[in-house]
C-alpha cells in the first residue's frame, strides 16, 4: 500500500524541482524588464497562467522520462545485444536517428528559412517549387546523417573506440568543408548540428547508449555509453555543406 | 476557448513527434525480438506523461515567455535604446552593446537550466557514475558554457566577423583540452554539446541573433544572424571539460 500522503509529497517535490528549473528564467526577465528596460510586463496574468503550465508540464515531462522513455530505452538496447543480431542492432539505431529527426519541428523551420536564403542569394531557382524541393533535399540530408550518426556511435560503443579520434577526425572534415562550402550556408549549417536533437531524441538516445555500454563486457556506461548525441550534432553539419556543395556546385 | 483550442495543436504536434518512436518500438519488440513489452503498463503511463507534459509545458513557454523574450531582445537590440539616438549610426560600436551581451549570457544561462534535454542527460549521469557526477553540478557548468556561448555569439554579430574564426578556435580548444581532460569526462562533455539546444534555447536565441543581425548596421541577416546556437552547442563542451579538469587538479594538490 502506498500512503496517500506520500504520493502527494512526491508530487509536491516534482513541482518544487520545476519551479527551480524555471526560477532562472523569471528572474532575467524581471531583471530586464524593471532595472534595465524600465517597462511594466504586459499581460501579466497570461504569462503567470503561462509560467505555471510550464512548471506542471515540466514535472510531468520529468516524472514521465523516469517510468517509460529510460526504461524502454535501456531494455530495447540490452534486448538487442544480447539477440547478438548485429544487423539489427543497427537497422535500429538508424531508424532511431532518422525517424525521430525527419519530422522533427525545429528541422522543418530552419530547413524553409535555409531555403529561402539561397533563393534570394541567387544560389538556387527562387521559384516555390524549387524551394520546397531544396528545404525537402536539406531535411533529408539531415535526417539522414543523424541516423548514420547514432549508427557509427553504437558501432563505436561495440568496438570500444576512443571517441575523440572520431570527433576530432569529423571536427577537421568541418574546416575543410567550411573552406570550399558556399558561405550562405555556413551559418545555416553549423546551427543544424544543434536544433536535429529533439526532446523526446535525446533521452531514448542516452539510454541507448547506457544501455549498450552497460551490456557488452569491458565497457563502462560513462567512458562508451555517451557519445552518440555529439556524433548526431556534428554530422548534421557536415552533410549539410556537402548538400550545399552538390547542389549550388 | 482559444488556449484549449492551442494546446490541442500542440498536443497534436507532440504525439506527432512520438509516433515514429512508437513505431519502431512495436515493430522491434514483436517482430525482431518478439517478446512482450516489458512493464507495459508503467510505461504507457510514463508515455502519456511525457506526452502531456511536453504539450503543457510548450503551451506555457508560447503564452508566457517567447513573446516576452522576444519583445525584449528586439527593445534591447533597438538603436534607440543603444544609442540614445533615432539617428541612423553607420557603423556599429561593439561596445555600446554591454546590455545585449549581458541579456544573452543570462538568458543562455536561465534557459539552459529549464531544457528538458540537459535534465534528462544529467539525471542519466549522475545515475551512471553513481553520483560522482552531480546533477546541478553539470548543469550549471553547461549552463554557464551556453551563456559565455551566446554572449561571444552575439558579440561577433555586432562586430561582423567571420563565424568559422570562432569555431575553428573553438575546435583548437576542444581538441587541446581532450589531450589533457580526465578520459571518463570526454564522451559527456561532447554530449553536453548537443543537448543544451532544444525545445527552450533554440527560439528565444535564434530570435535574438535575427533581431539584432537585422538592427544593427551594416549585418546582412541572411548572413551573420544564424550560428548563435553553434557557439551554444561548442561552449559547453569546452566549460564541462575544463571544470573535470579543474577538479581533477584540485584533488591532486589537496594530496
Amino acid at each position: 500500500m502506498i500512503d496517500k500522503a506520500m504520493i502527494i509529497s512526491i508530487i509536491f517535490k516534482k513541482l518544487r524541482d520545476a519551479f527551480t528549473d524555471l526560477l532562472p528564467i523569471i528572474i532575467v526577465i524581471a531583471f530586464f524588464q524593471i532595472v534595465v528596460l524600465q517597462q511594466s510586463l504586459p499581460q501579466m496574468g497570461e504569462v503567470l497562467f503561462g509560467a505555471l503550465l510550464v512548471v506542471l508540464g515540466l514535472s510531468l515531462f520529468v516524472q514521465g522520462l523516469e517510468m517509460g522513455l529510460f526504461p524502454i530505452g535501456e531494455a530495447m538496447a540490452q534486448a538487442l545485444a544480447r539477440k547478438g543480431s548485429l544487423f539489427w542492432l543497427l537497422c535500429f539505431a538508424f531508424a532511431l536517428g532518422f525517424s525521430t529527426t525527419v519530422a522533427e519541428p525545429a528541422l522543418i523551420a530552419v530547413a524553409a528559412e535555409a531555403a529561402k536564403i539561397a533563393g534570394q542569394g541567387g544560389l538556387i531557382d527562387p521559384s516555390p517549387d524549387s524551394l520546397k524541393q531544396y528545404a525537402f533535399g536539406l531535411r533529408m540530408s539531415v535526417a539522414f546523417s543523424v541516423g548514420l550518426a547514432i549508427l557509427i556511435g553504437v558501432i563505436r560503443i561495440i568496438r570500444g573506440w576512443p571517441i575523440h579520434y572520431l570527433i576530432i577526425g569529423g571536427y577537421v572534415i568541418v574546416m575543410l568543408m567550411t573552406i570550399i562550402a558556399p558561405k550562405e550556408i555556413i551559418g545555416i549549417a553549423y546551427d543544424a548540428g544543434g536544433v536535429t536533437t529533439s526532446t523526446i531524441t535525446v533521452p531514448l538516445v542516452a539510454a541507448l547508449g547506457v544501455g549498450l555500454a552497460s551490456t557488452i563486457r569491458g565497457r563502462s556506461p560513462l567512458v562508451d555509453g555517451f557519445g552518440l548525441i555529439a556524433f548526431a550534432s556534428l554530422l548534421p553539419m557536415i552533410f549539410v555543406m556537402g548538400y550545399g556543395l552538390i547542389i549550388f556546385g | 476557448m482559444e488556449f484549449i483550442s492551442d494546446f490541442g495543436v500542440i498536443l497534436l504536434a507532440t504525439c506527432r513527434d512520438v509516433l515514429p518512436i512508437i513505431v519502431l518500438i512495436t515493430f522491434f519488440q514483436l517482430l525482431v525480438l518478439r517478446q512482450p513489452i516489458p512493464h507495459l503498463r508503467r510505461l504507457v503511463v510514463g508515455g502519456v506523461y511525457v506526452v502531456i507534459g511536453l504539450a503543457l509545458f510548450l503551451a506555457g513557454l508560447e503564452k508566457a515567455l517567447f513573446p516576452l523574450g522576444k519583445i525584449m531582445a528586439s527593445q534591447l537590440s533597438d538603436p534607440v535604446f543603444i544609442y540614445g539616438t533615432s539617428e541612423v549610426v553607420e557603423q556599429a560600436d561593439w561596445k555600446a552593446y554591454g546590455w545585449v551581451y549581458l541579456f544573452a549570457a543570462m538568458i543562455g544561462f536561465a534557459t539552459t537550466i529549464a531544457e528538458p534535454s540537459l535534465i534528462a542527460v544529467a539525471f542519466k549521469a549522475s545515475e551512471v557514475s553513481a553520483g560522482t557526477i552531480k546533477q546541478w553540478g553539470l548543469r550549471i557548468t553547461v549552463a554557464v558554457g551556453v551563456a559565455f556561448g551566446i554572449s561571444l555569439g552575439t558579440f561577433r554579430i555586432v562586430t561582423g566577423t567571420p563565424l568559422y574564426l570562432y569555431i575553428l578556435v573553438g575546435y583548437l580548444i576542444v581538441v587541446v583540452q581532450t589531450l589533457f581532460a580526465p578520459k571518463s569526462i570526454i564522451a559527456l562533455a561532447y554530449d553536453s554539446g548537443g543537448v543544451t539546444t532544444s525545445t527552450v534555447t533554440v527560439p528565444l536565441v535564434a530570435a535574438l541573433g535575427l533581431g539584432l543581425a537585422s538592427t544593427v548596421p551594416g549585418r546582412n541577416p541572411a548572413l551573420d544572424g544564424f550560428g548563435l546556437i553553434a557557439f551554444a552547442s561548442l561552449c559547453p563542451i569546452i566549460t564541462v571539460m575544463g571544470y573535470a579538469q579543474f577538479m581533477q587538479w584540485f584533488t591532486q594538490r589537496k594530496k
